[in-house]
Formats: C-alpha cells, sequence, structure tokens
C-alpha cells in the first residue's frame, strides 16, 4: 500500500472530491431515515413523552463534537510529525465542523433541559465542559486566524490541539468531580442499552448521518484549501 | 547552571521594573475588591464567594502579567540567543517559567490572606488557601507560558492569549477554590490539594516542552 500517495494535495484532491460528494449523498439519505425513525417509529419515552425525541440530535451532535477534536489533535500531530501540508489542512478544516457540534449539542441540550429538568441552563459537569470544549475550538480557530503566516499558523494550532486533547480529560473529570446531576449516560459499550431497539436504531443512523456530513464538509474546505494555497 | 542564572537574571529584570510587578499585584486587590460592590456587602454572602473571588482574581491577574514572560527578551534579540544557544530549550522556558511565578504569582499567594481578611473568612481556612494557591499559581505560569510562546508578537496578542489559556485553567480553578470551599464545609481538602499537587507535577513535567516546541514555531 502507498499511503503516502493520497498525502500530497495534488493527488488528494479529486479523490477529495468523489469522497464529499458519496458523504454528502449519504449524509441526506441517513438524516432522512434517522428522522423518520426518531419522529415516527421510535416509541414515545415513558417519563419524558415527546420531549425526549431531541436526543437523535443532541447525543450525535455530542459525540461528534469530542470525537472530532481528537481526530483534529490527531491530524496536527501527524502534521507535525511528518511535516505534511495535507494533515496541516484537515486540522484547520475540521475545526469548524467540531466547533458547529459542539453548539448543537449545547443548544439542543438546553431546549431538551427547559421541559425536563425546567431550566434551559444547569451548571452540570457535562454541559461546563461541552461549553469549555467549545471555547477550545474558538481558541483554535482564533489562533489560526491571527498567524498571517501560513505555516506558523498551522504549527501553532497543531500544538494547541495537542495540548488542548490531553487536557480535555483532565477537564471533563475536575468539571464532573465539581458538579453532577445530568442523567446518566444511556448508551454505553459495555453494558447492554437501557433503551428501545427503535430508539437506538435511530441514534445510530443519526450518527452516522452526522459521520457523512463531518466527512464531507471536512473534506470540500479541504478542496478549497488546496485551491487557495494552490 | 543555566537554570539558576535565567531565573536570577529574569528576577533581576523584574526587580529592575518594579512598576510591572505592582500593576499585576494591584489588579489583583483590585478586582477582588470590585465584587463587594457588584453583589452586595452581606458577610455571608462574602464569606461563600471568597474562595471563588480570590482565586478568580489570581487566574486574571496571572494571565495579565504572562505577555512579559517572552515578550521583552523576543523584542531585544535575547530570545533568538536562547534558541541558538546550547541549552535545552525545554530548561530555558522552565526557568522563565519559574522566574515568571517568583514574580508574579508568588506575590498574590502571599497577599491572599489579606483579601481573605476583608471577605472574613474563617482564619482556620488561610493555611488551605495559602496552600491551595502556593500548589496552583505555578500551574498557572506553566501552561500560561505556551500560550504566550504561542501568541509571541502577534497582533491582539493579550485578548488572544486569555482565550487560549483560559479553557486551560479551568480544573486548576475548580481544584484551588474547591479545597477551601470543602475546609470551610468541614471536609478535608486533601483531596483537591493532593490532585492540585498532581497537577503542578504533569504542569511542571511537560509544560516547558510544549512551551520550547511552541516558541520554536514562532521564531522561525
Amino acid at each position: 500500500m502507498k499511503w503516502f500517495w493520497y498525502a500530497s494535495p495534488q493527488t488528494f484532491y479529486p479523490l477529495a472530491g468523489t469522497v464529499a460528494r458519496i458523504c454528502a449523498v449519504l449524509a441526506v439519505a441517513l438524516t432522512l431515515a434517522g428522522l423518520y425513525v426518531g419522529f415516527f417509529v421510535a416509541p414515545t419515552d415513558a417519563t419524558q413523552g415527546e420531549a425526549y425525541r431531541i436526543i437523535y440530535l443532541h447525543v450525535p451532535a455530542a459525540w461528534m463534537s469530542m470525537f472530532l477534536y481528537v481526530v483534529m489533535a490527531l491530524w496536527a500531530a501527524a502534521g507535525l510529525a511528518f511535516n505534511t501540508r495535507l494533515s496541516f489542512m484537515m486540522a484547520r478544516a475540521l475545526a469548524p465542523t467540531g466547533a458547529l457540534f459542539t453548539f448543537i449539542a449545547l443548544w439542543t441540550g438546553s431546549l431538551w433541559g427547559r421541559p425536563t429538568w425546567g431550566t434551559y441552563w444547569v451548571w452540570d459537569a457535562r454541559l461546563t465542559s461541552e461549553l469549555i470544549l467549545l471555547f477550545l475550538y474558538f481558541g483554535f480557530i482564533a489562533l489560526q486566524a491571527s498567524i498571517d503566516d501560513r505555516r506558523r499558523a498551522d504549527r501553532a494550532g497543531a500544538l494547541l490541539a495537542i495540548v488542548g486533547v490531553v487536557n480535555v480529560p483532565i477537564i471533563y473529570f475536575s468539571v464532573k468531580w465539581w458538579n453532577t446531576l445530568h442523567q446518566g449516560a444511556s448508551v454505553s459499550l459495555t453494558k447492554a442499552p437501557s433503551m428501545a431497539a427503535a430508539m437506538l436504531t435511530g441514534m445510530l443512523l443519526m450518527t452516522f448521518a452526522f459521520w457523512a456530513y463531518a466527512i464531507a464538509v471536512t473534506l470540500a474546505r479541504v478542496r478549497c484549501e488546496i485551491r487557495e494555497q494552490g | 547552571m543555566i537554570f539558576k542564572s535565567i531565573i536570577g537574571r529574569d528576577i533581576l529584570v523584574a526587580v529592575r521594573r518594579r512598576a510591572d510587578v505592582g500593576t499585576a499585584l494591584l489588579f489583583f486587590v483590585i478586582v477582588a475588591s470590585l465584587f463587594p460592590l457588584g453583589v452586595g456587602a452581606e458577610p455571608e454572602l462574602l464569606r461563600m464567594i471568597a474562595p471563588g473571588v480570590i482565586w478568580v482574581a489570581a487566574l486574571l491577574s496571572c494571565l495579565l502579567s504572562l505577555p512579559r514572560l517572552f515578550e521583552g527578551d523576543h523584542a531585544d534579540g535575547t530570545l533568538e540567543q536562547m534558541l541558538l544557544g546550547s541549552a535545552p530549550l525545554g530548561v530555558v522556558v522552565g526557568a522563565k517559567t519559574l522566574a515568571h511565578w517568583i514574580v508574579a504569582g508568588l506575590p498574590l499567594v502571599l497577599i491572599a490572606p489579606l483579601l481573605a481578611l476583608q471577605y472574613d473568612m474563617d482564619e482556620a481556612l488561610y493555611p488551605v488557601l495559602i496552600l491551595s494557591l502556593l500548589l496552583g499559581t505555578p500551574v498557572l505560569s506553566a501552561i500560561g507560558a505556551i500560550g504566550a510562546a504561542l501568541t509571541l508578537g502577534l497582533r491582539g496578542g493579550g485578548v488572544l492569549l486569555a482565550l487560549l489559556v483560559l479553557p486551560l485553567y479551568a480544573p486548576v480553578l475548580i481544584l484551588g477554590a474547591g479545597a477551601v470551599a470543602a475546609a470551610d464545609a468541614g471536609i478535608d481538602p486533601a483531596a483537591q490539594l493532593l490532585l492540585l499537587g498532581a497537577l503542578l507535577v504533569l504542569a511542571g513535567a511537560f509544560a516547558p516542552w510544549a512551551g520550547a516546541a511552541a516558541l520554536r514555531i514562532s521564531i522561525e
């Protein structure tokens, strides 16, 4: 396998176009399927009524927000290690999508909190760490935006992403320790999920839809970057 | 060797320009003094918010003095000589971080009891407050050094620095203020203090090297 064949922006450009198009179609199809299952097939929750249905946006967005930060830091680390321009472009292209998902997670969370907790915002551990994650994304974007020299911007952002990813668990556990009243995780990999099969299907469909969306948008953005830098 | 001489030099430079040190310290006192004006002067309330206010003020004051960490040396070319020199850059950054803490962090620790007095904090809590600041403020300097190195010479660097560094300060704030609050509630604050110590060890071991990498990125 020629792993580094596609590390060159020139060869990556057409591949990114193809994958982005496929993922865009997938994203639309999966979103429609996921929302259909979520809104029409899945049963009404016994305690929270219809309000719980925002879970189909909230939970996948929250997963993606954290996952994308890690992916961004991995690309950043790869960029620093192999000195490949494409890796930095990927890290740079992932940041706005990650920030968007973090914002969606916070927004839908507050909309969900209103009927169930009776308030839009509580200083709960997960909400607070998600908010701090949003600040970390903004910091990354702001740092890159304020450096004119492209090479320095890429490397400085990369270092910040790596420092951030080391800190995310520390922030999470310190905030969790500080205060928590969030409901326990309803999906876990170690024990059987405590939700109906249809609910789980809807959520997984939406998760894959978000994945496809993230890939499509990121690759489209990378293509713009490649064009811009020539 | 180089470690000691850099610390000595940085402290000497700071002593020659005393006003800078004084400003950050004064800022700490002023921020803490503004809170009673804003939230009201009920002793009960003040006693409750005292640990948080003192810690947040310390955070901001530390942030205010961070740009000075590398700026002066960058402006007169000393920093480039340090980068070219044979001493490991991580050691240089570590020394400068420690010097920054001695100049900007230690005075905060020493003056904090005075603020605690203003906030009518229980005297039994003073040792916990001082210990938490003593463990926590070096972490602020260490993490801040990375941010200061990354934003070196950028326009609007100060505000950007705040955006980069403040989210990373959250655990220190939680543990530091939490230790005092726990002691106030009659709980043993050892857990928070030990975790602060762990953060200090982690930051002390890794942050200087990250700061060194950041400096190399900023000065090429």
